[in-house]
């Protein structure tokens, strides 16, 4: 992958943002994007949030995933940072907690590839079967 | 905090909160002086004298879902750990500053870490605001000002995550390019 080094260079890729922006309007998910937001307070950025957020956008490109990651405020979980909260489209969000990079790839591998449930949900009422 | 960028990421949310439409962060290595000075200033809606004085307090809080604040007393501690000082400036409906001066040379001081990915993440995260980053280090100076960003992409929000990347690989390779030694 070519590197951007300057307003020039990104001006060169404006076009190519352009097209892929319109292509995600046309696809069949035109009500919602998959929406990642990181909670970025004090307490989640000292628990590594910052690398959880690097994570998710470098991964969600490099797999082909089209998402938007965010960040949020604390949400009152400061003894599980770093969260997550994960929206698929039209479903109700998902609030992950403790999420390290391991925690990060399990929850793009299969929830967001597949819809399928993870442990780690706050609050504590799920739990997969051994 | 492992290290400055990580205060600069949590200083610059209390920024955002206050409402601030553009923040500017500046890093300021100074090798004569010894200092290290990192200044985070906004044009939010700033503290009146009660407020400020209370800032510093981390048990003050303006927030509803916990009751401690600890953004502030812990970038203090962090420049004070290395002999060096934390000043806020605030005027209400102005905005308020930050500025935090480390002695560069102290065995206490946290490493710069990764500001060209902070200052990306920031742009990303709040597309709605404008961020410039200044560089200074002895005669050079680096500015990155997302509001050249926004001119030049047009209709392409700053949060599509290709564009984050695009922005970190753009301060990442000017501020190289600077041959700076670590801040």
């Amino acid at each position: 992958m070519k590197k951007v080094k300057s307003l020039a260079d990104l001006k060169k890729m404006k076009e190519q943002l352009q097209s892929r922006i319109a292509l995600r309007e046309k696809s069949e998910h035109p009500d919602g994007i998959i929406q990642v937001k990181v909670a970025m307070a004090t307490c989640g950025i000292a628990s590594g949030a910052k690398d959880v957020m690097d994570f998710f956008i470098t991964n969600l490109e490099k797999r082909n995933i089209d998402a938007i990651v965010s960040q949020t405020g604390c949400m009152g979980y400061c003894y599980a940072e770093p969260t997550i909260e994960v929206r698929l489209p039209g479903q109700d969000p998902v609030v992950y907690g403790f999420v390290d990079l391991k925690k990060a790839d399990e929850i793009i591998e299969k929830y967001i590839k597949q819809g399928e449930l993870v442990d780690g949900i706050i609050p504590v009422n799920y739990k997969t079967i051994d | 905090m492992k290290d400055i960028s990580l205060h600069i990421m949590d200083i610059a949310q209390n920024s955002i909160s206050a409402g601030a439409a553009l923040v500017e962060i500046k890093t300021e290595v100074n090798e004569v002086a010894d200092r290290m000075i990192v200044t985070i200033t906004d044009n939010g809606r700033g503290m009146d004298k009660n407020i400020l004085e209370k800032a510093a307090d981390p048990f003050y809080t303006s927030r509803v879902t916990r009751r401690v604040g600890l953004g502030i007393p812990l970038f203090r501690h962090s420049a004070e750990q290395t002999g060096g000082s934390l000043e806020i400036i605030s005027e209400p409906g102005i905005g308020t500053s930050v500025i935090a001066t480390f002695i560069r040379s102290s065995v206490d001081r946290p490493p710069a870490g990764d500001i060209p990915g902070v200052i990306s993440l920031l742009a990303g995260a709040n597309p709605d605001r404008d961020f410039v980053y200044r560089h200074l280090a002895g005669s050079g100076e680096y500015v990155f000002d997302t509001r050249q960003v926004k001119d030049v992409l047009g209709d392409v929000p700053l949060s599509e995550p290709v564009v984050i990347r695009y922005m970190k690989e753009m301060i990442d390779e000017t501020i190289r390019d600077m041959l700076i030694p670590e801040l």
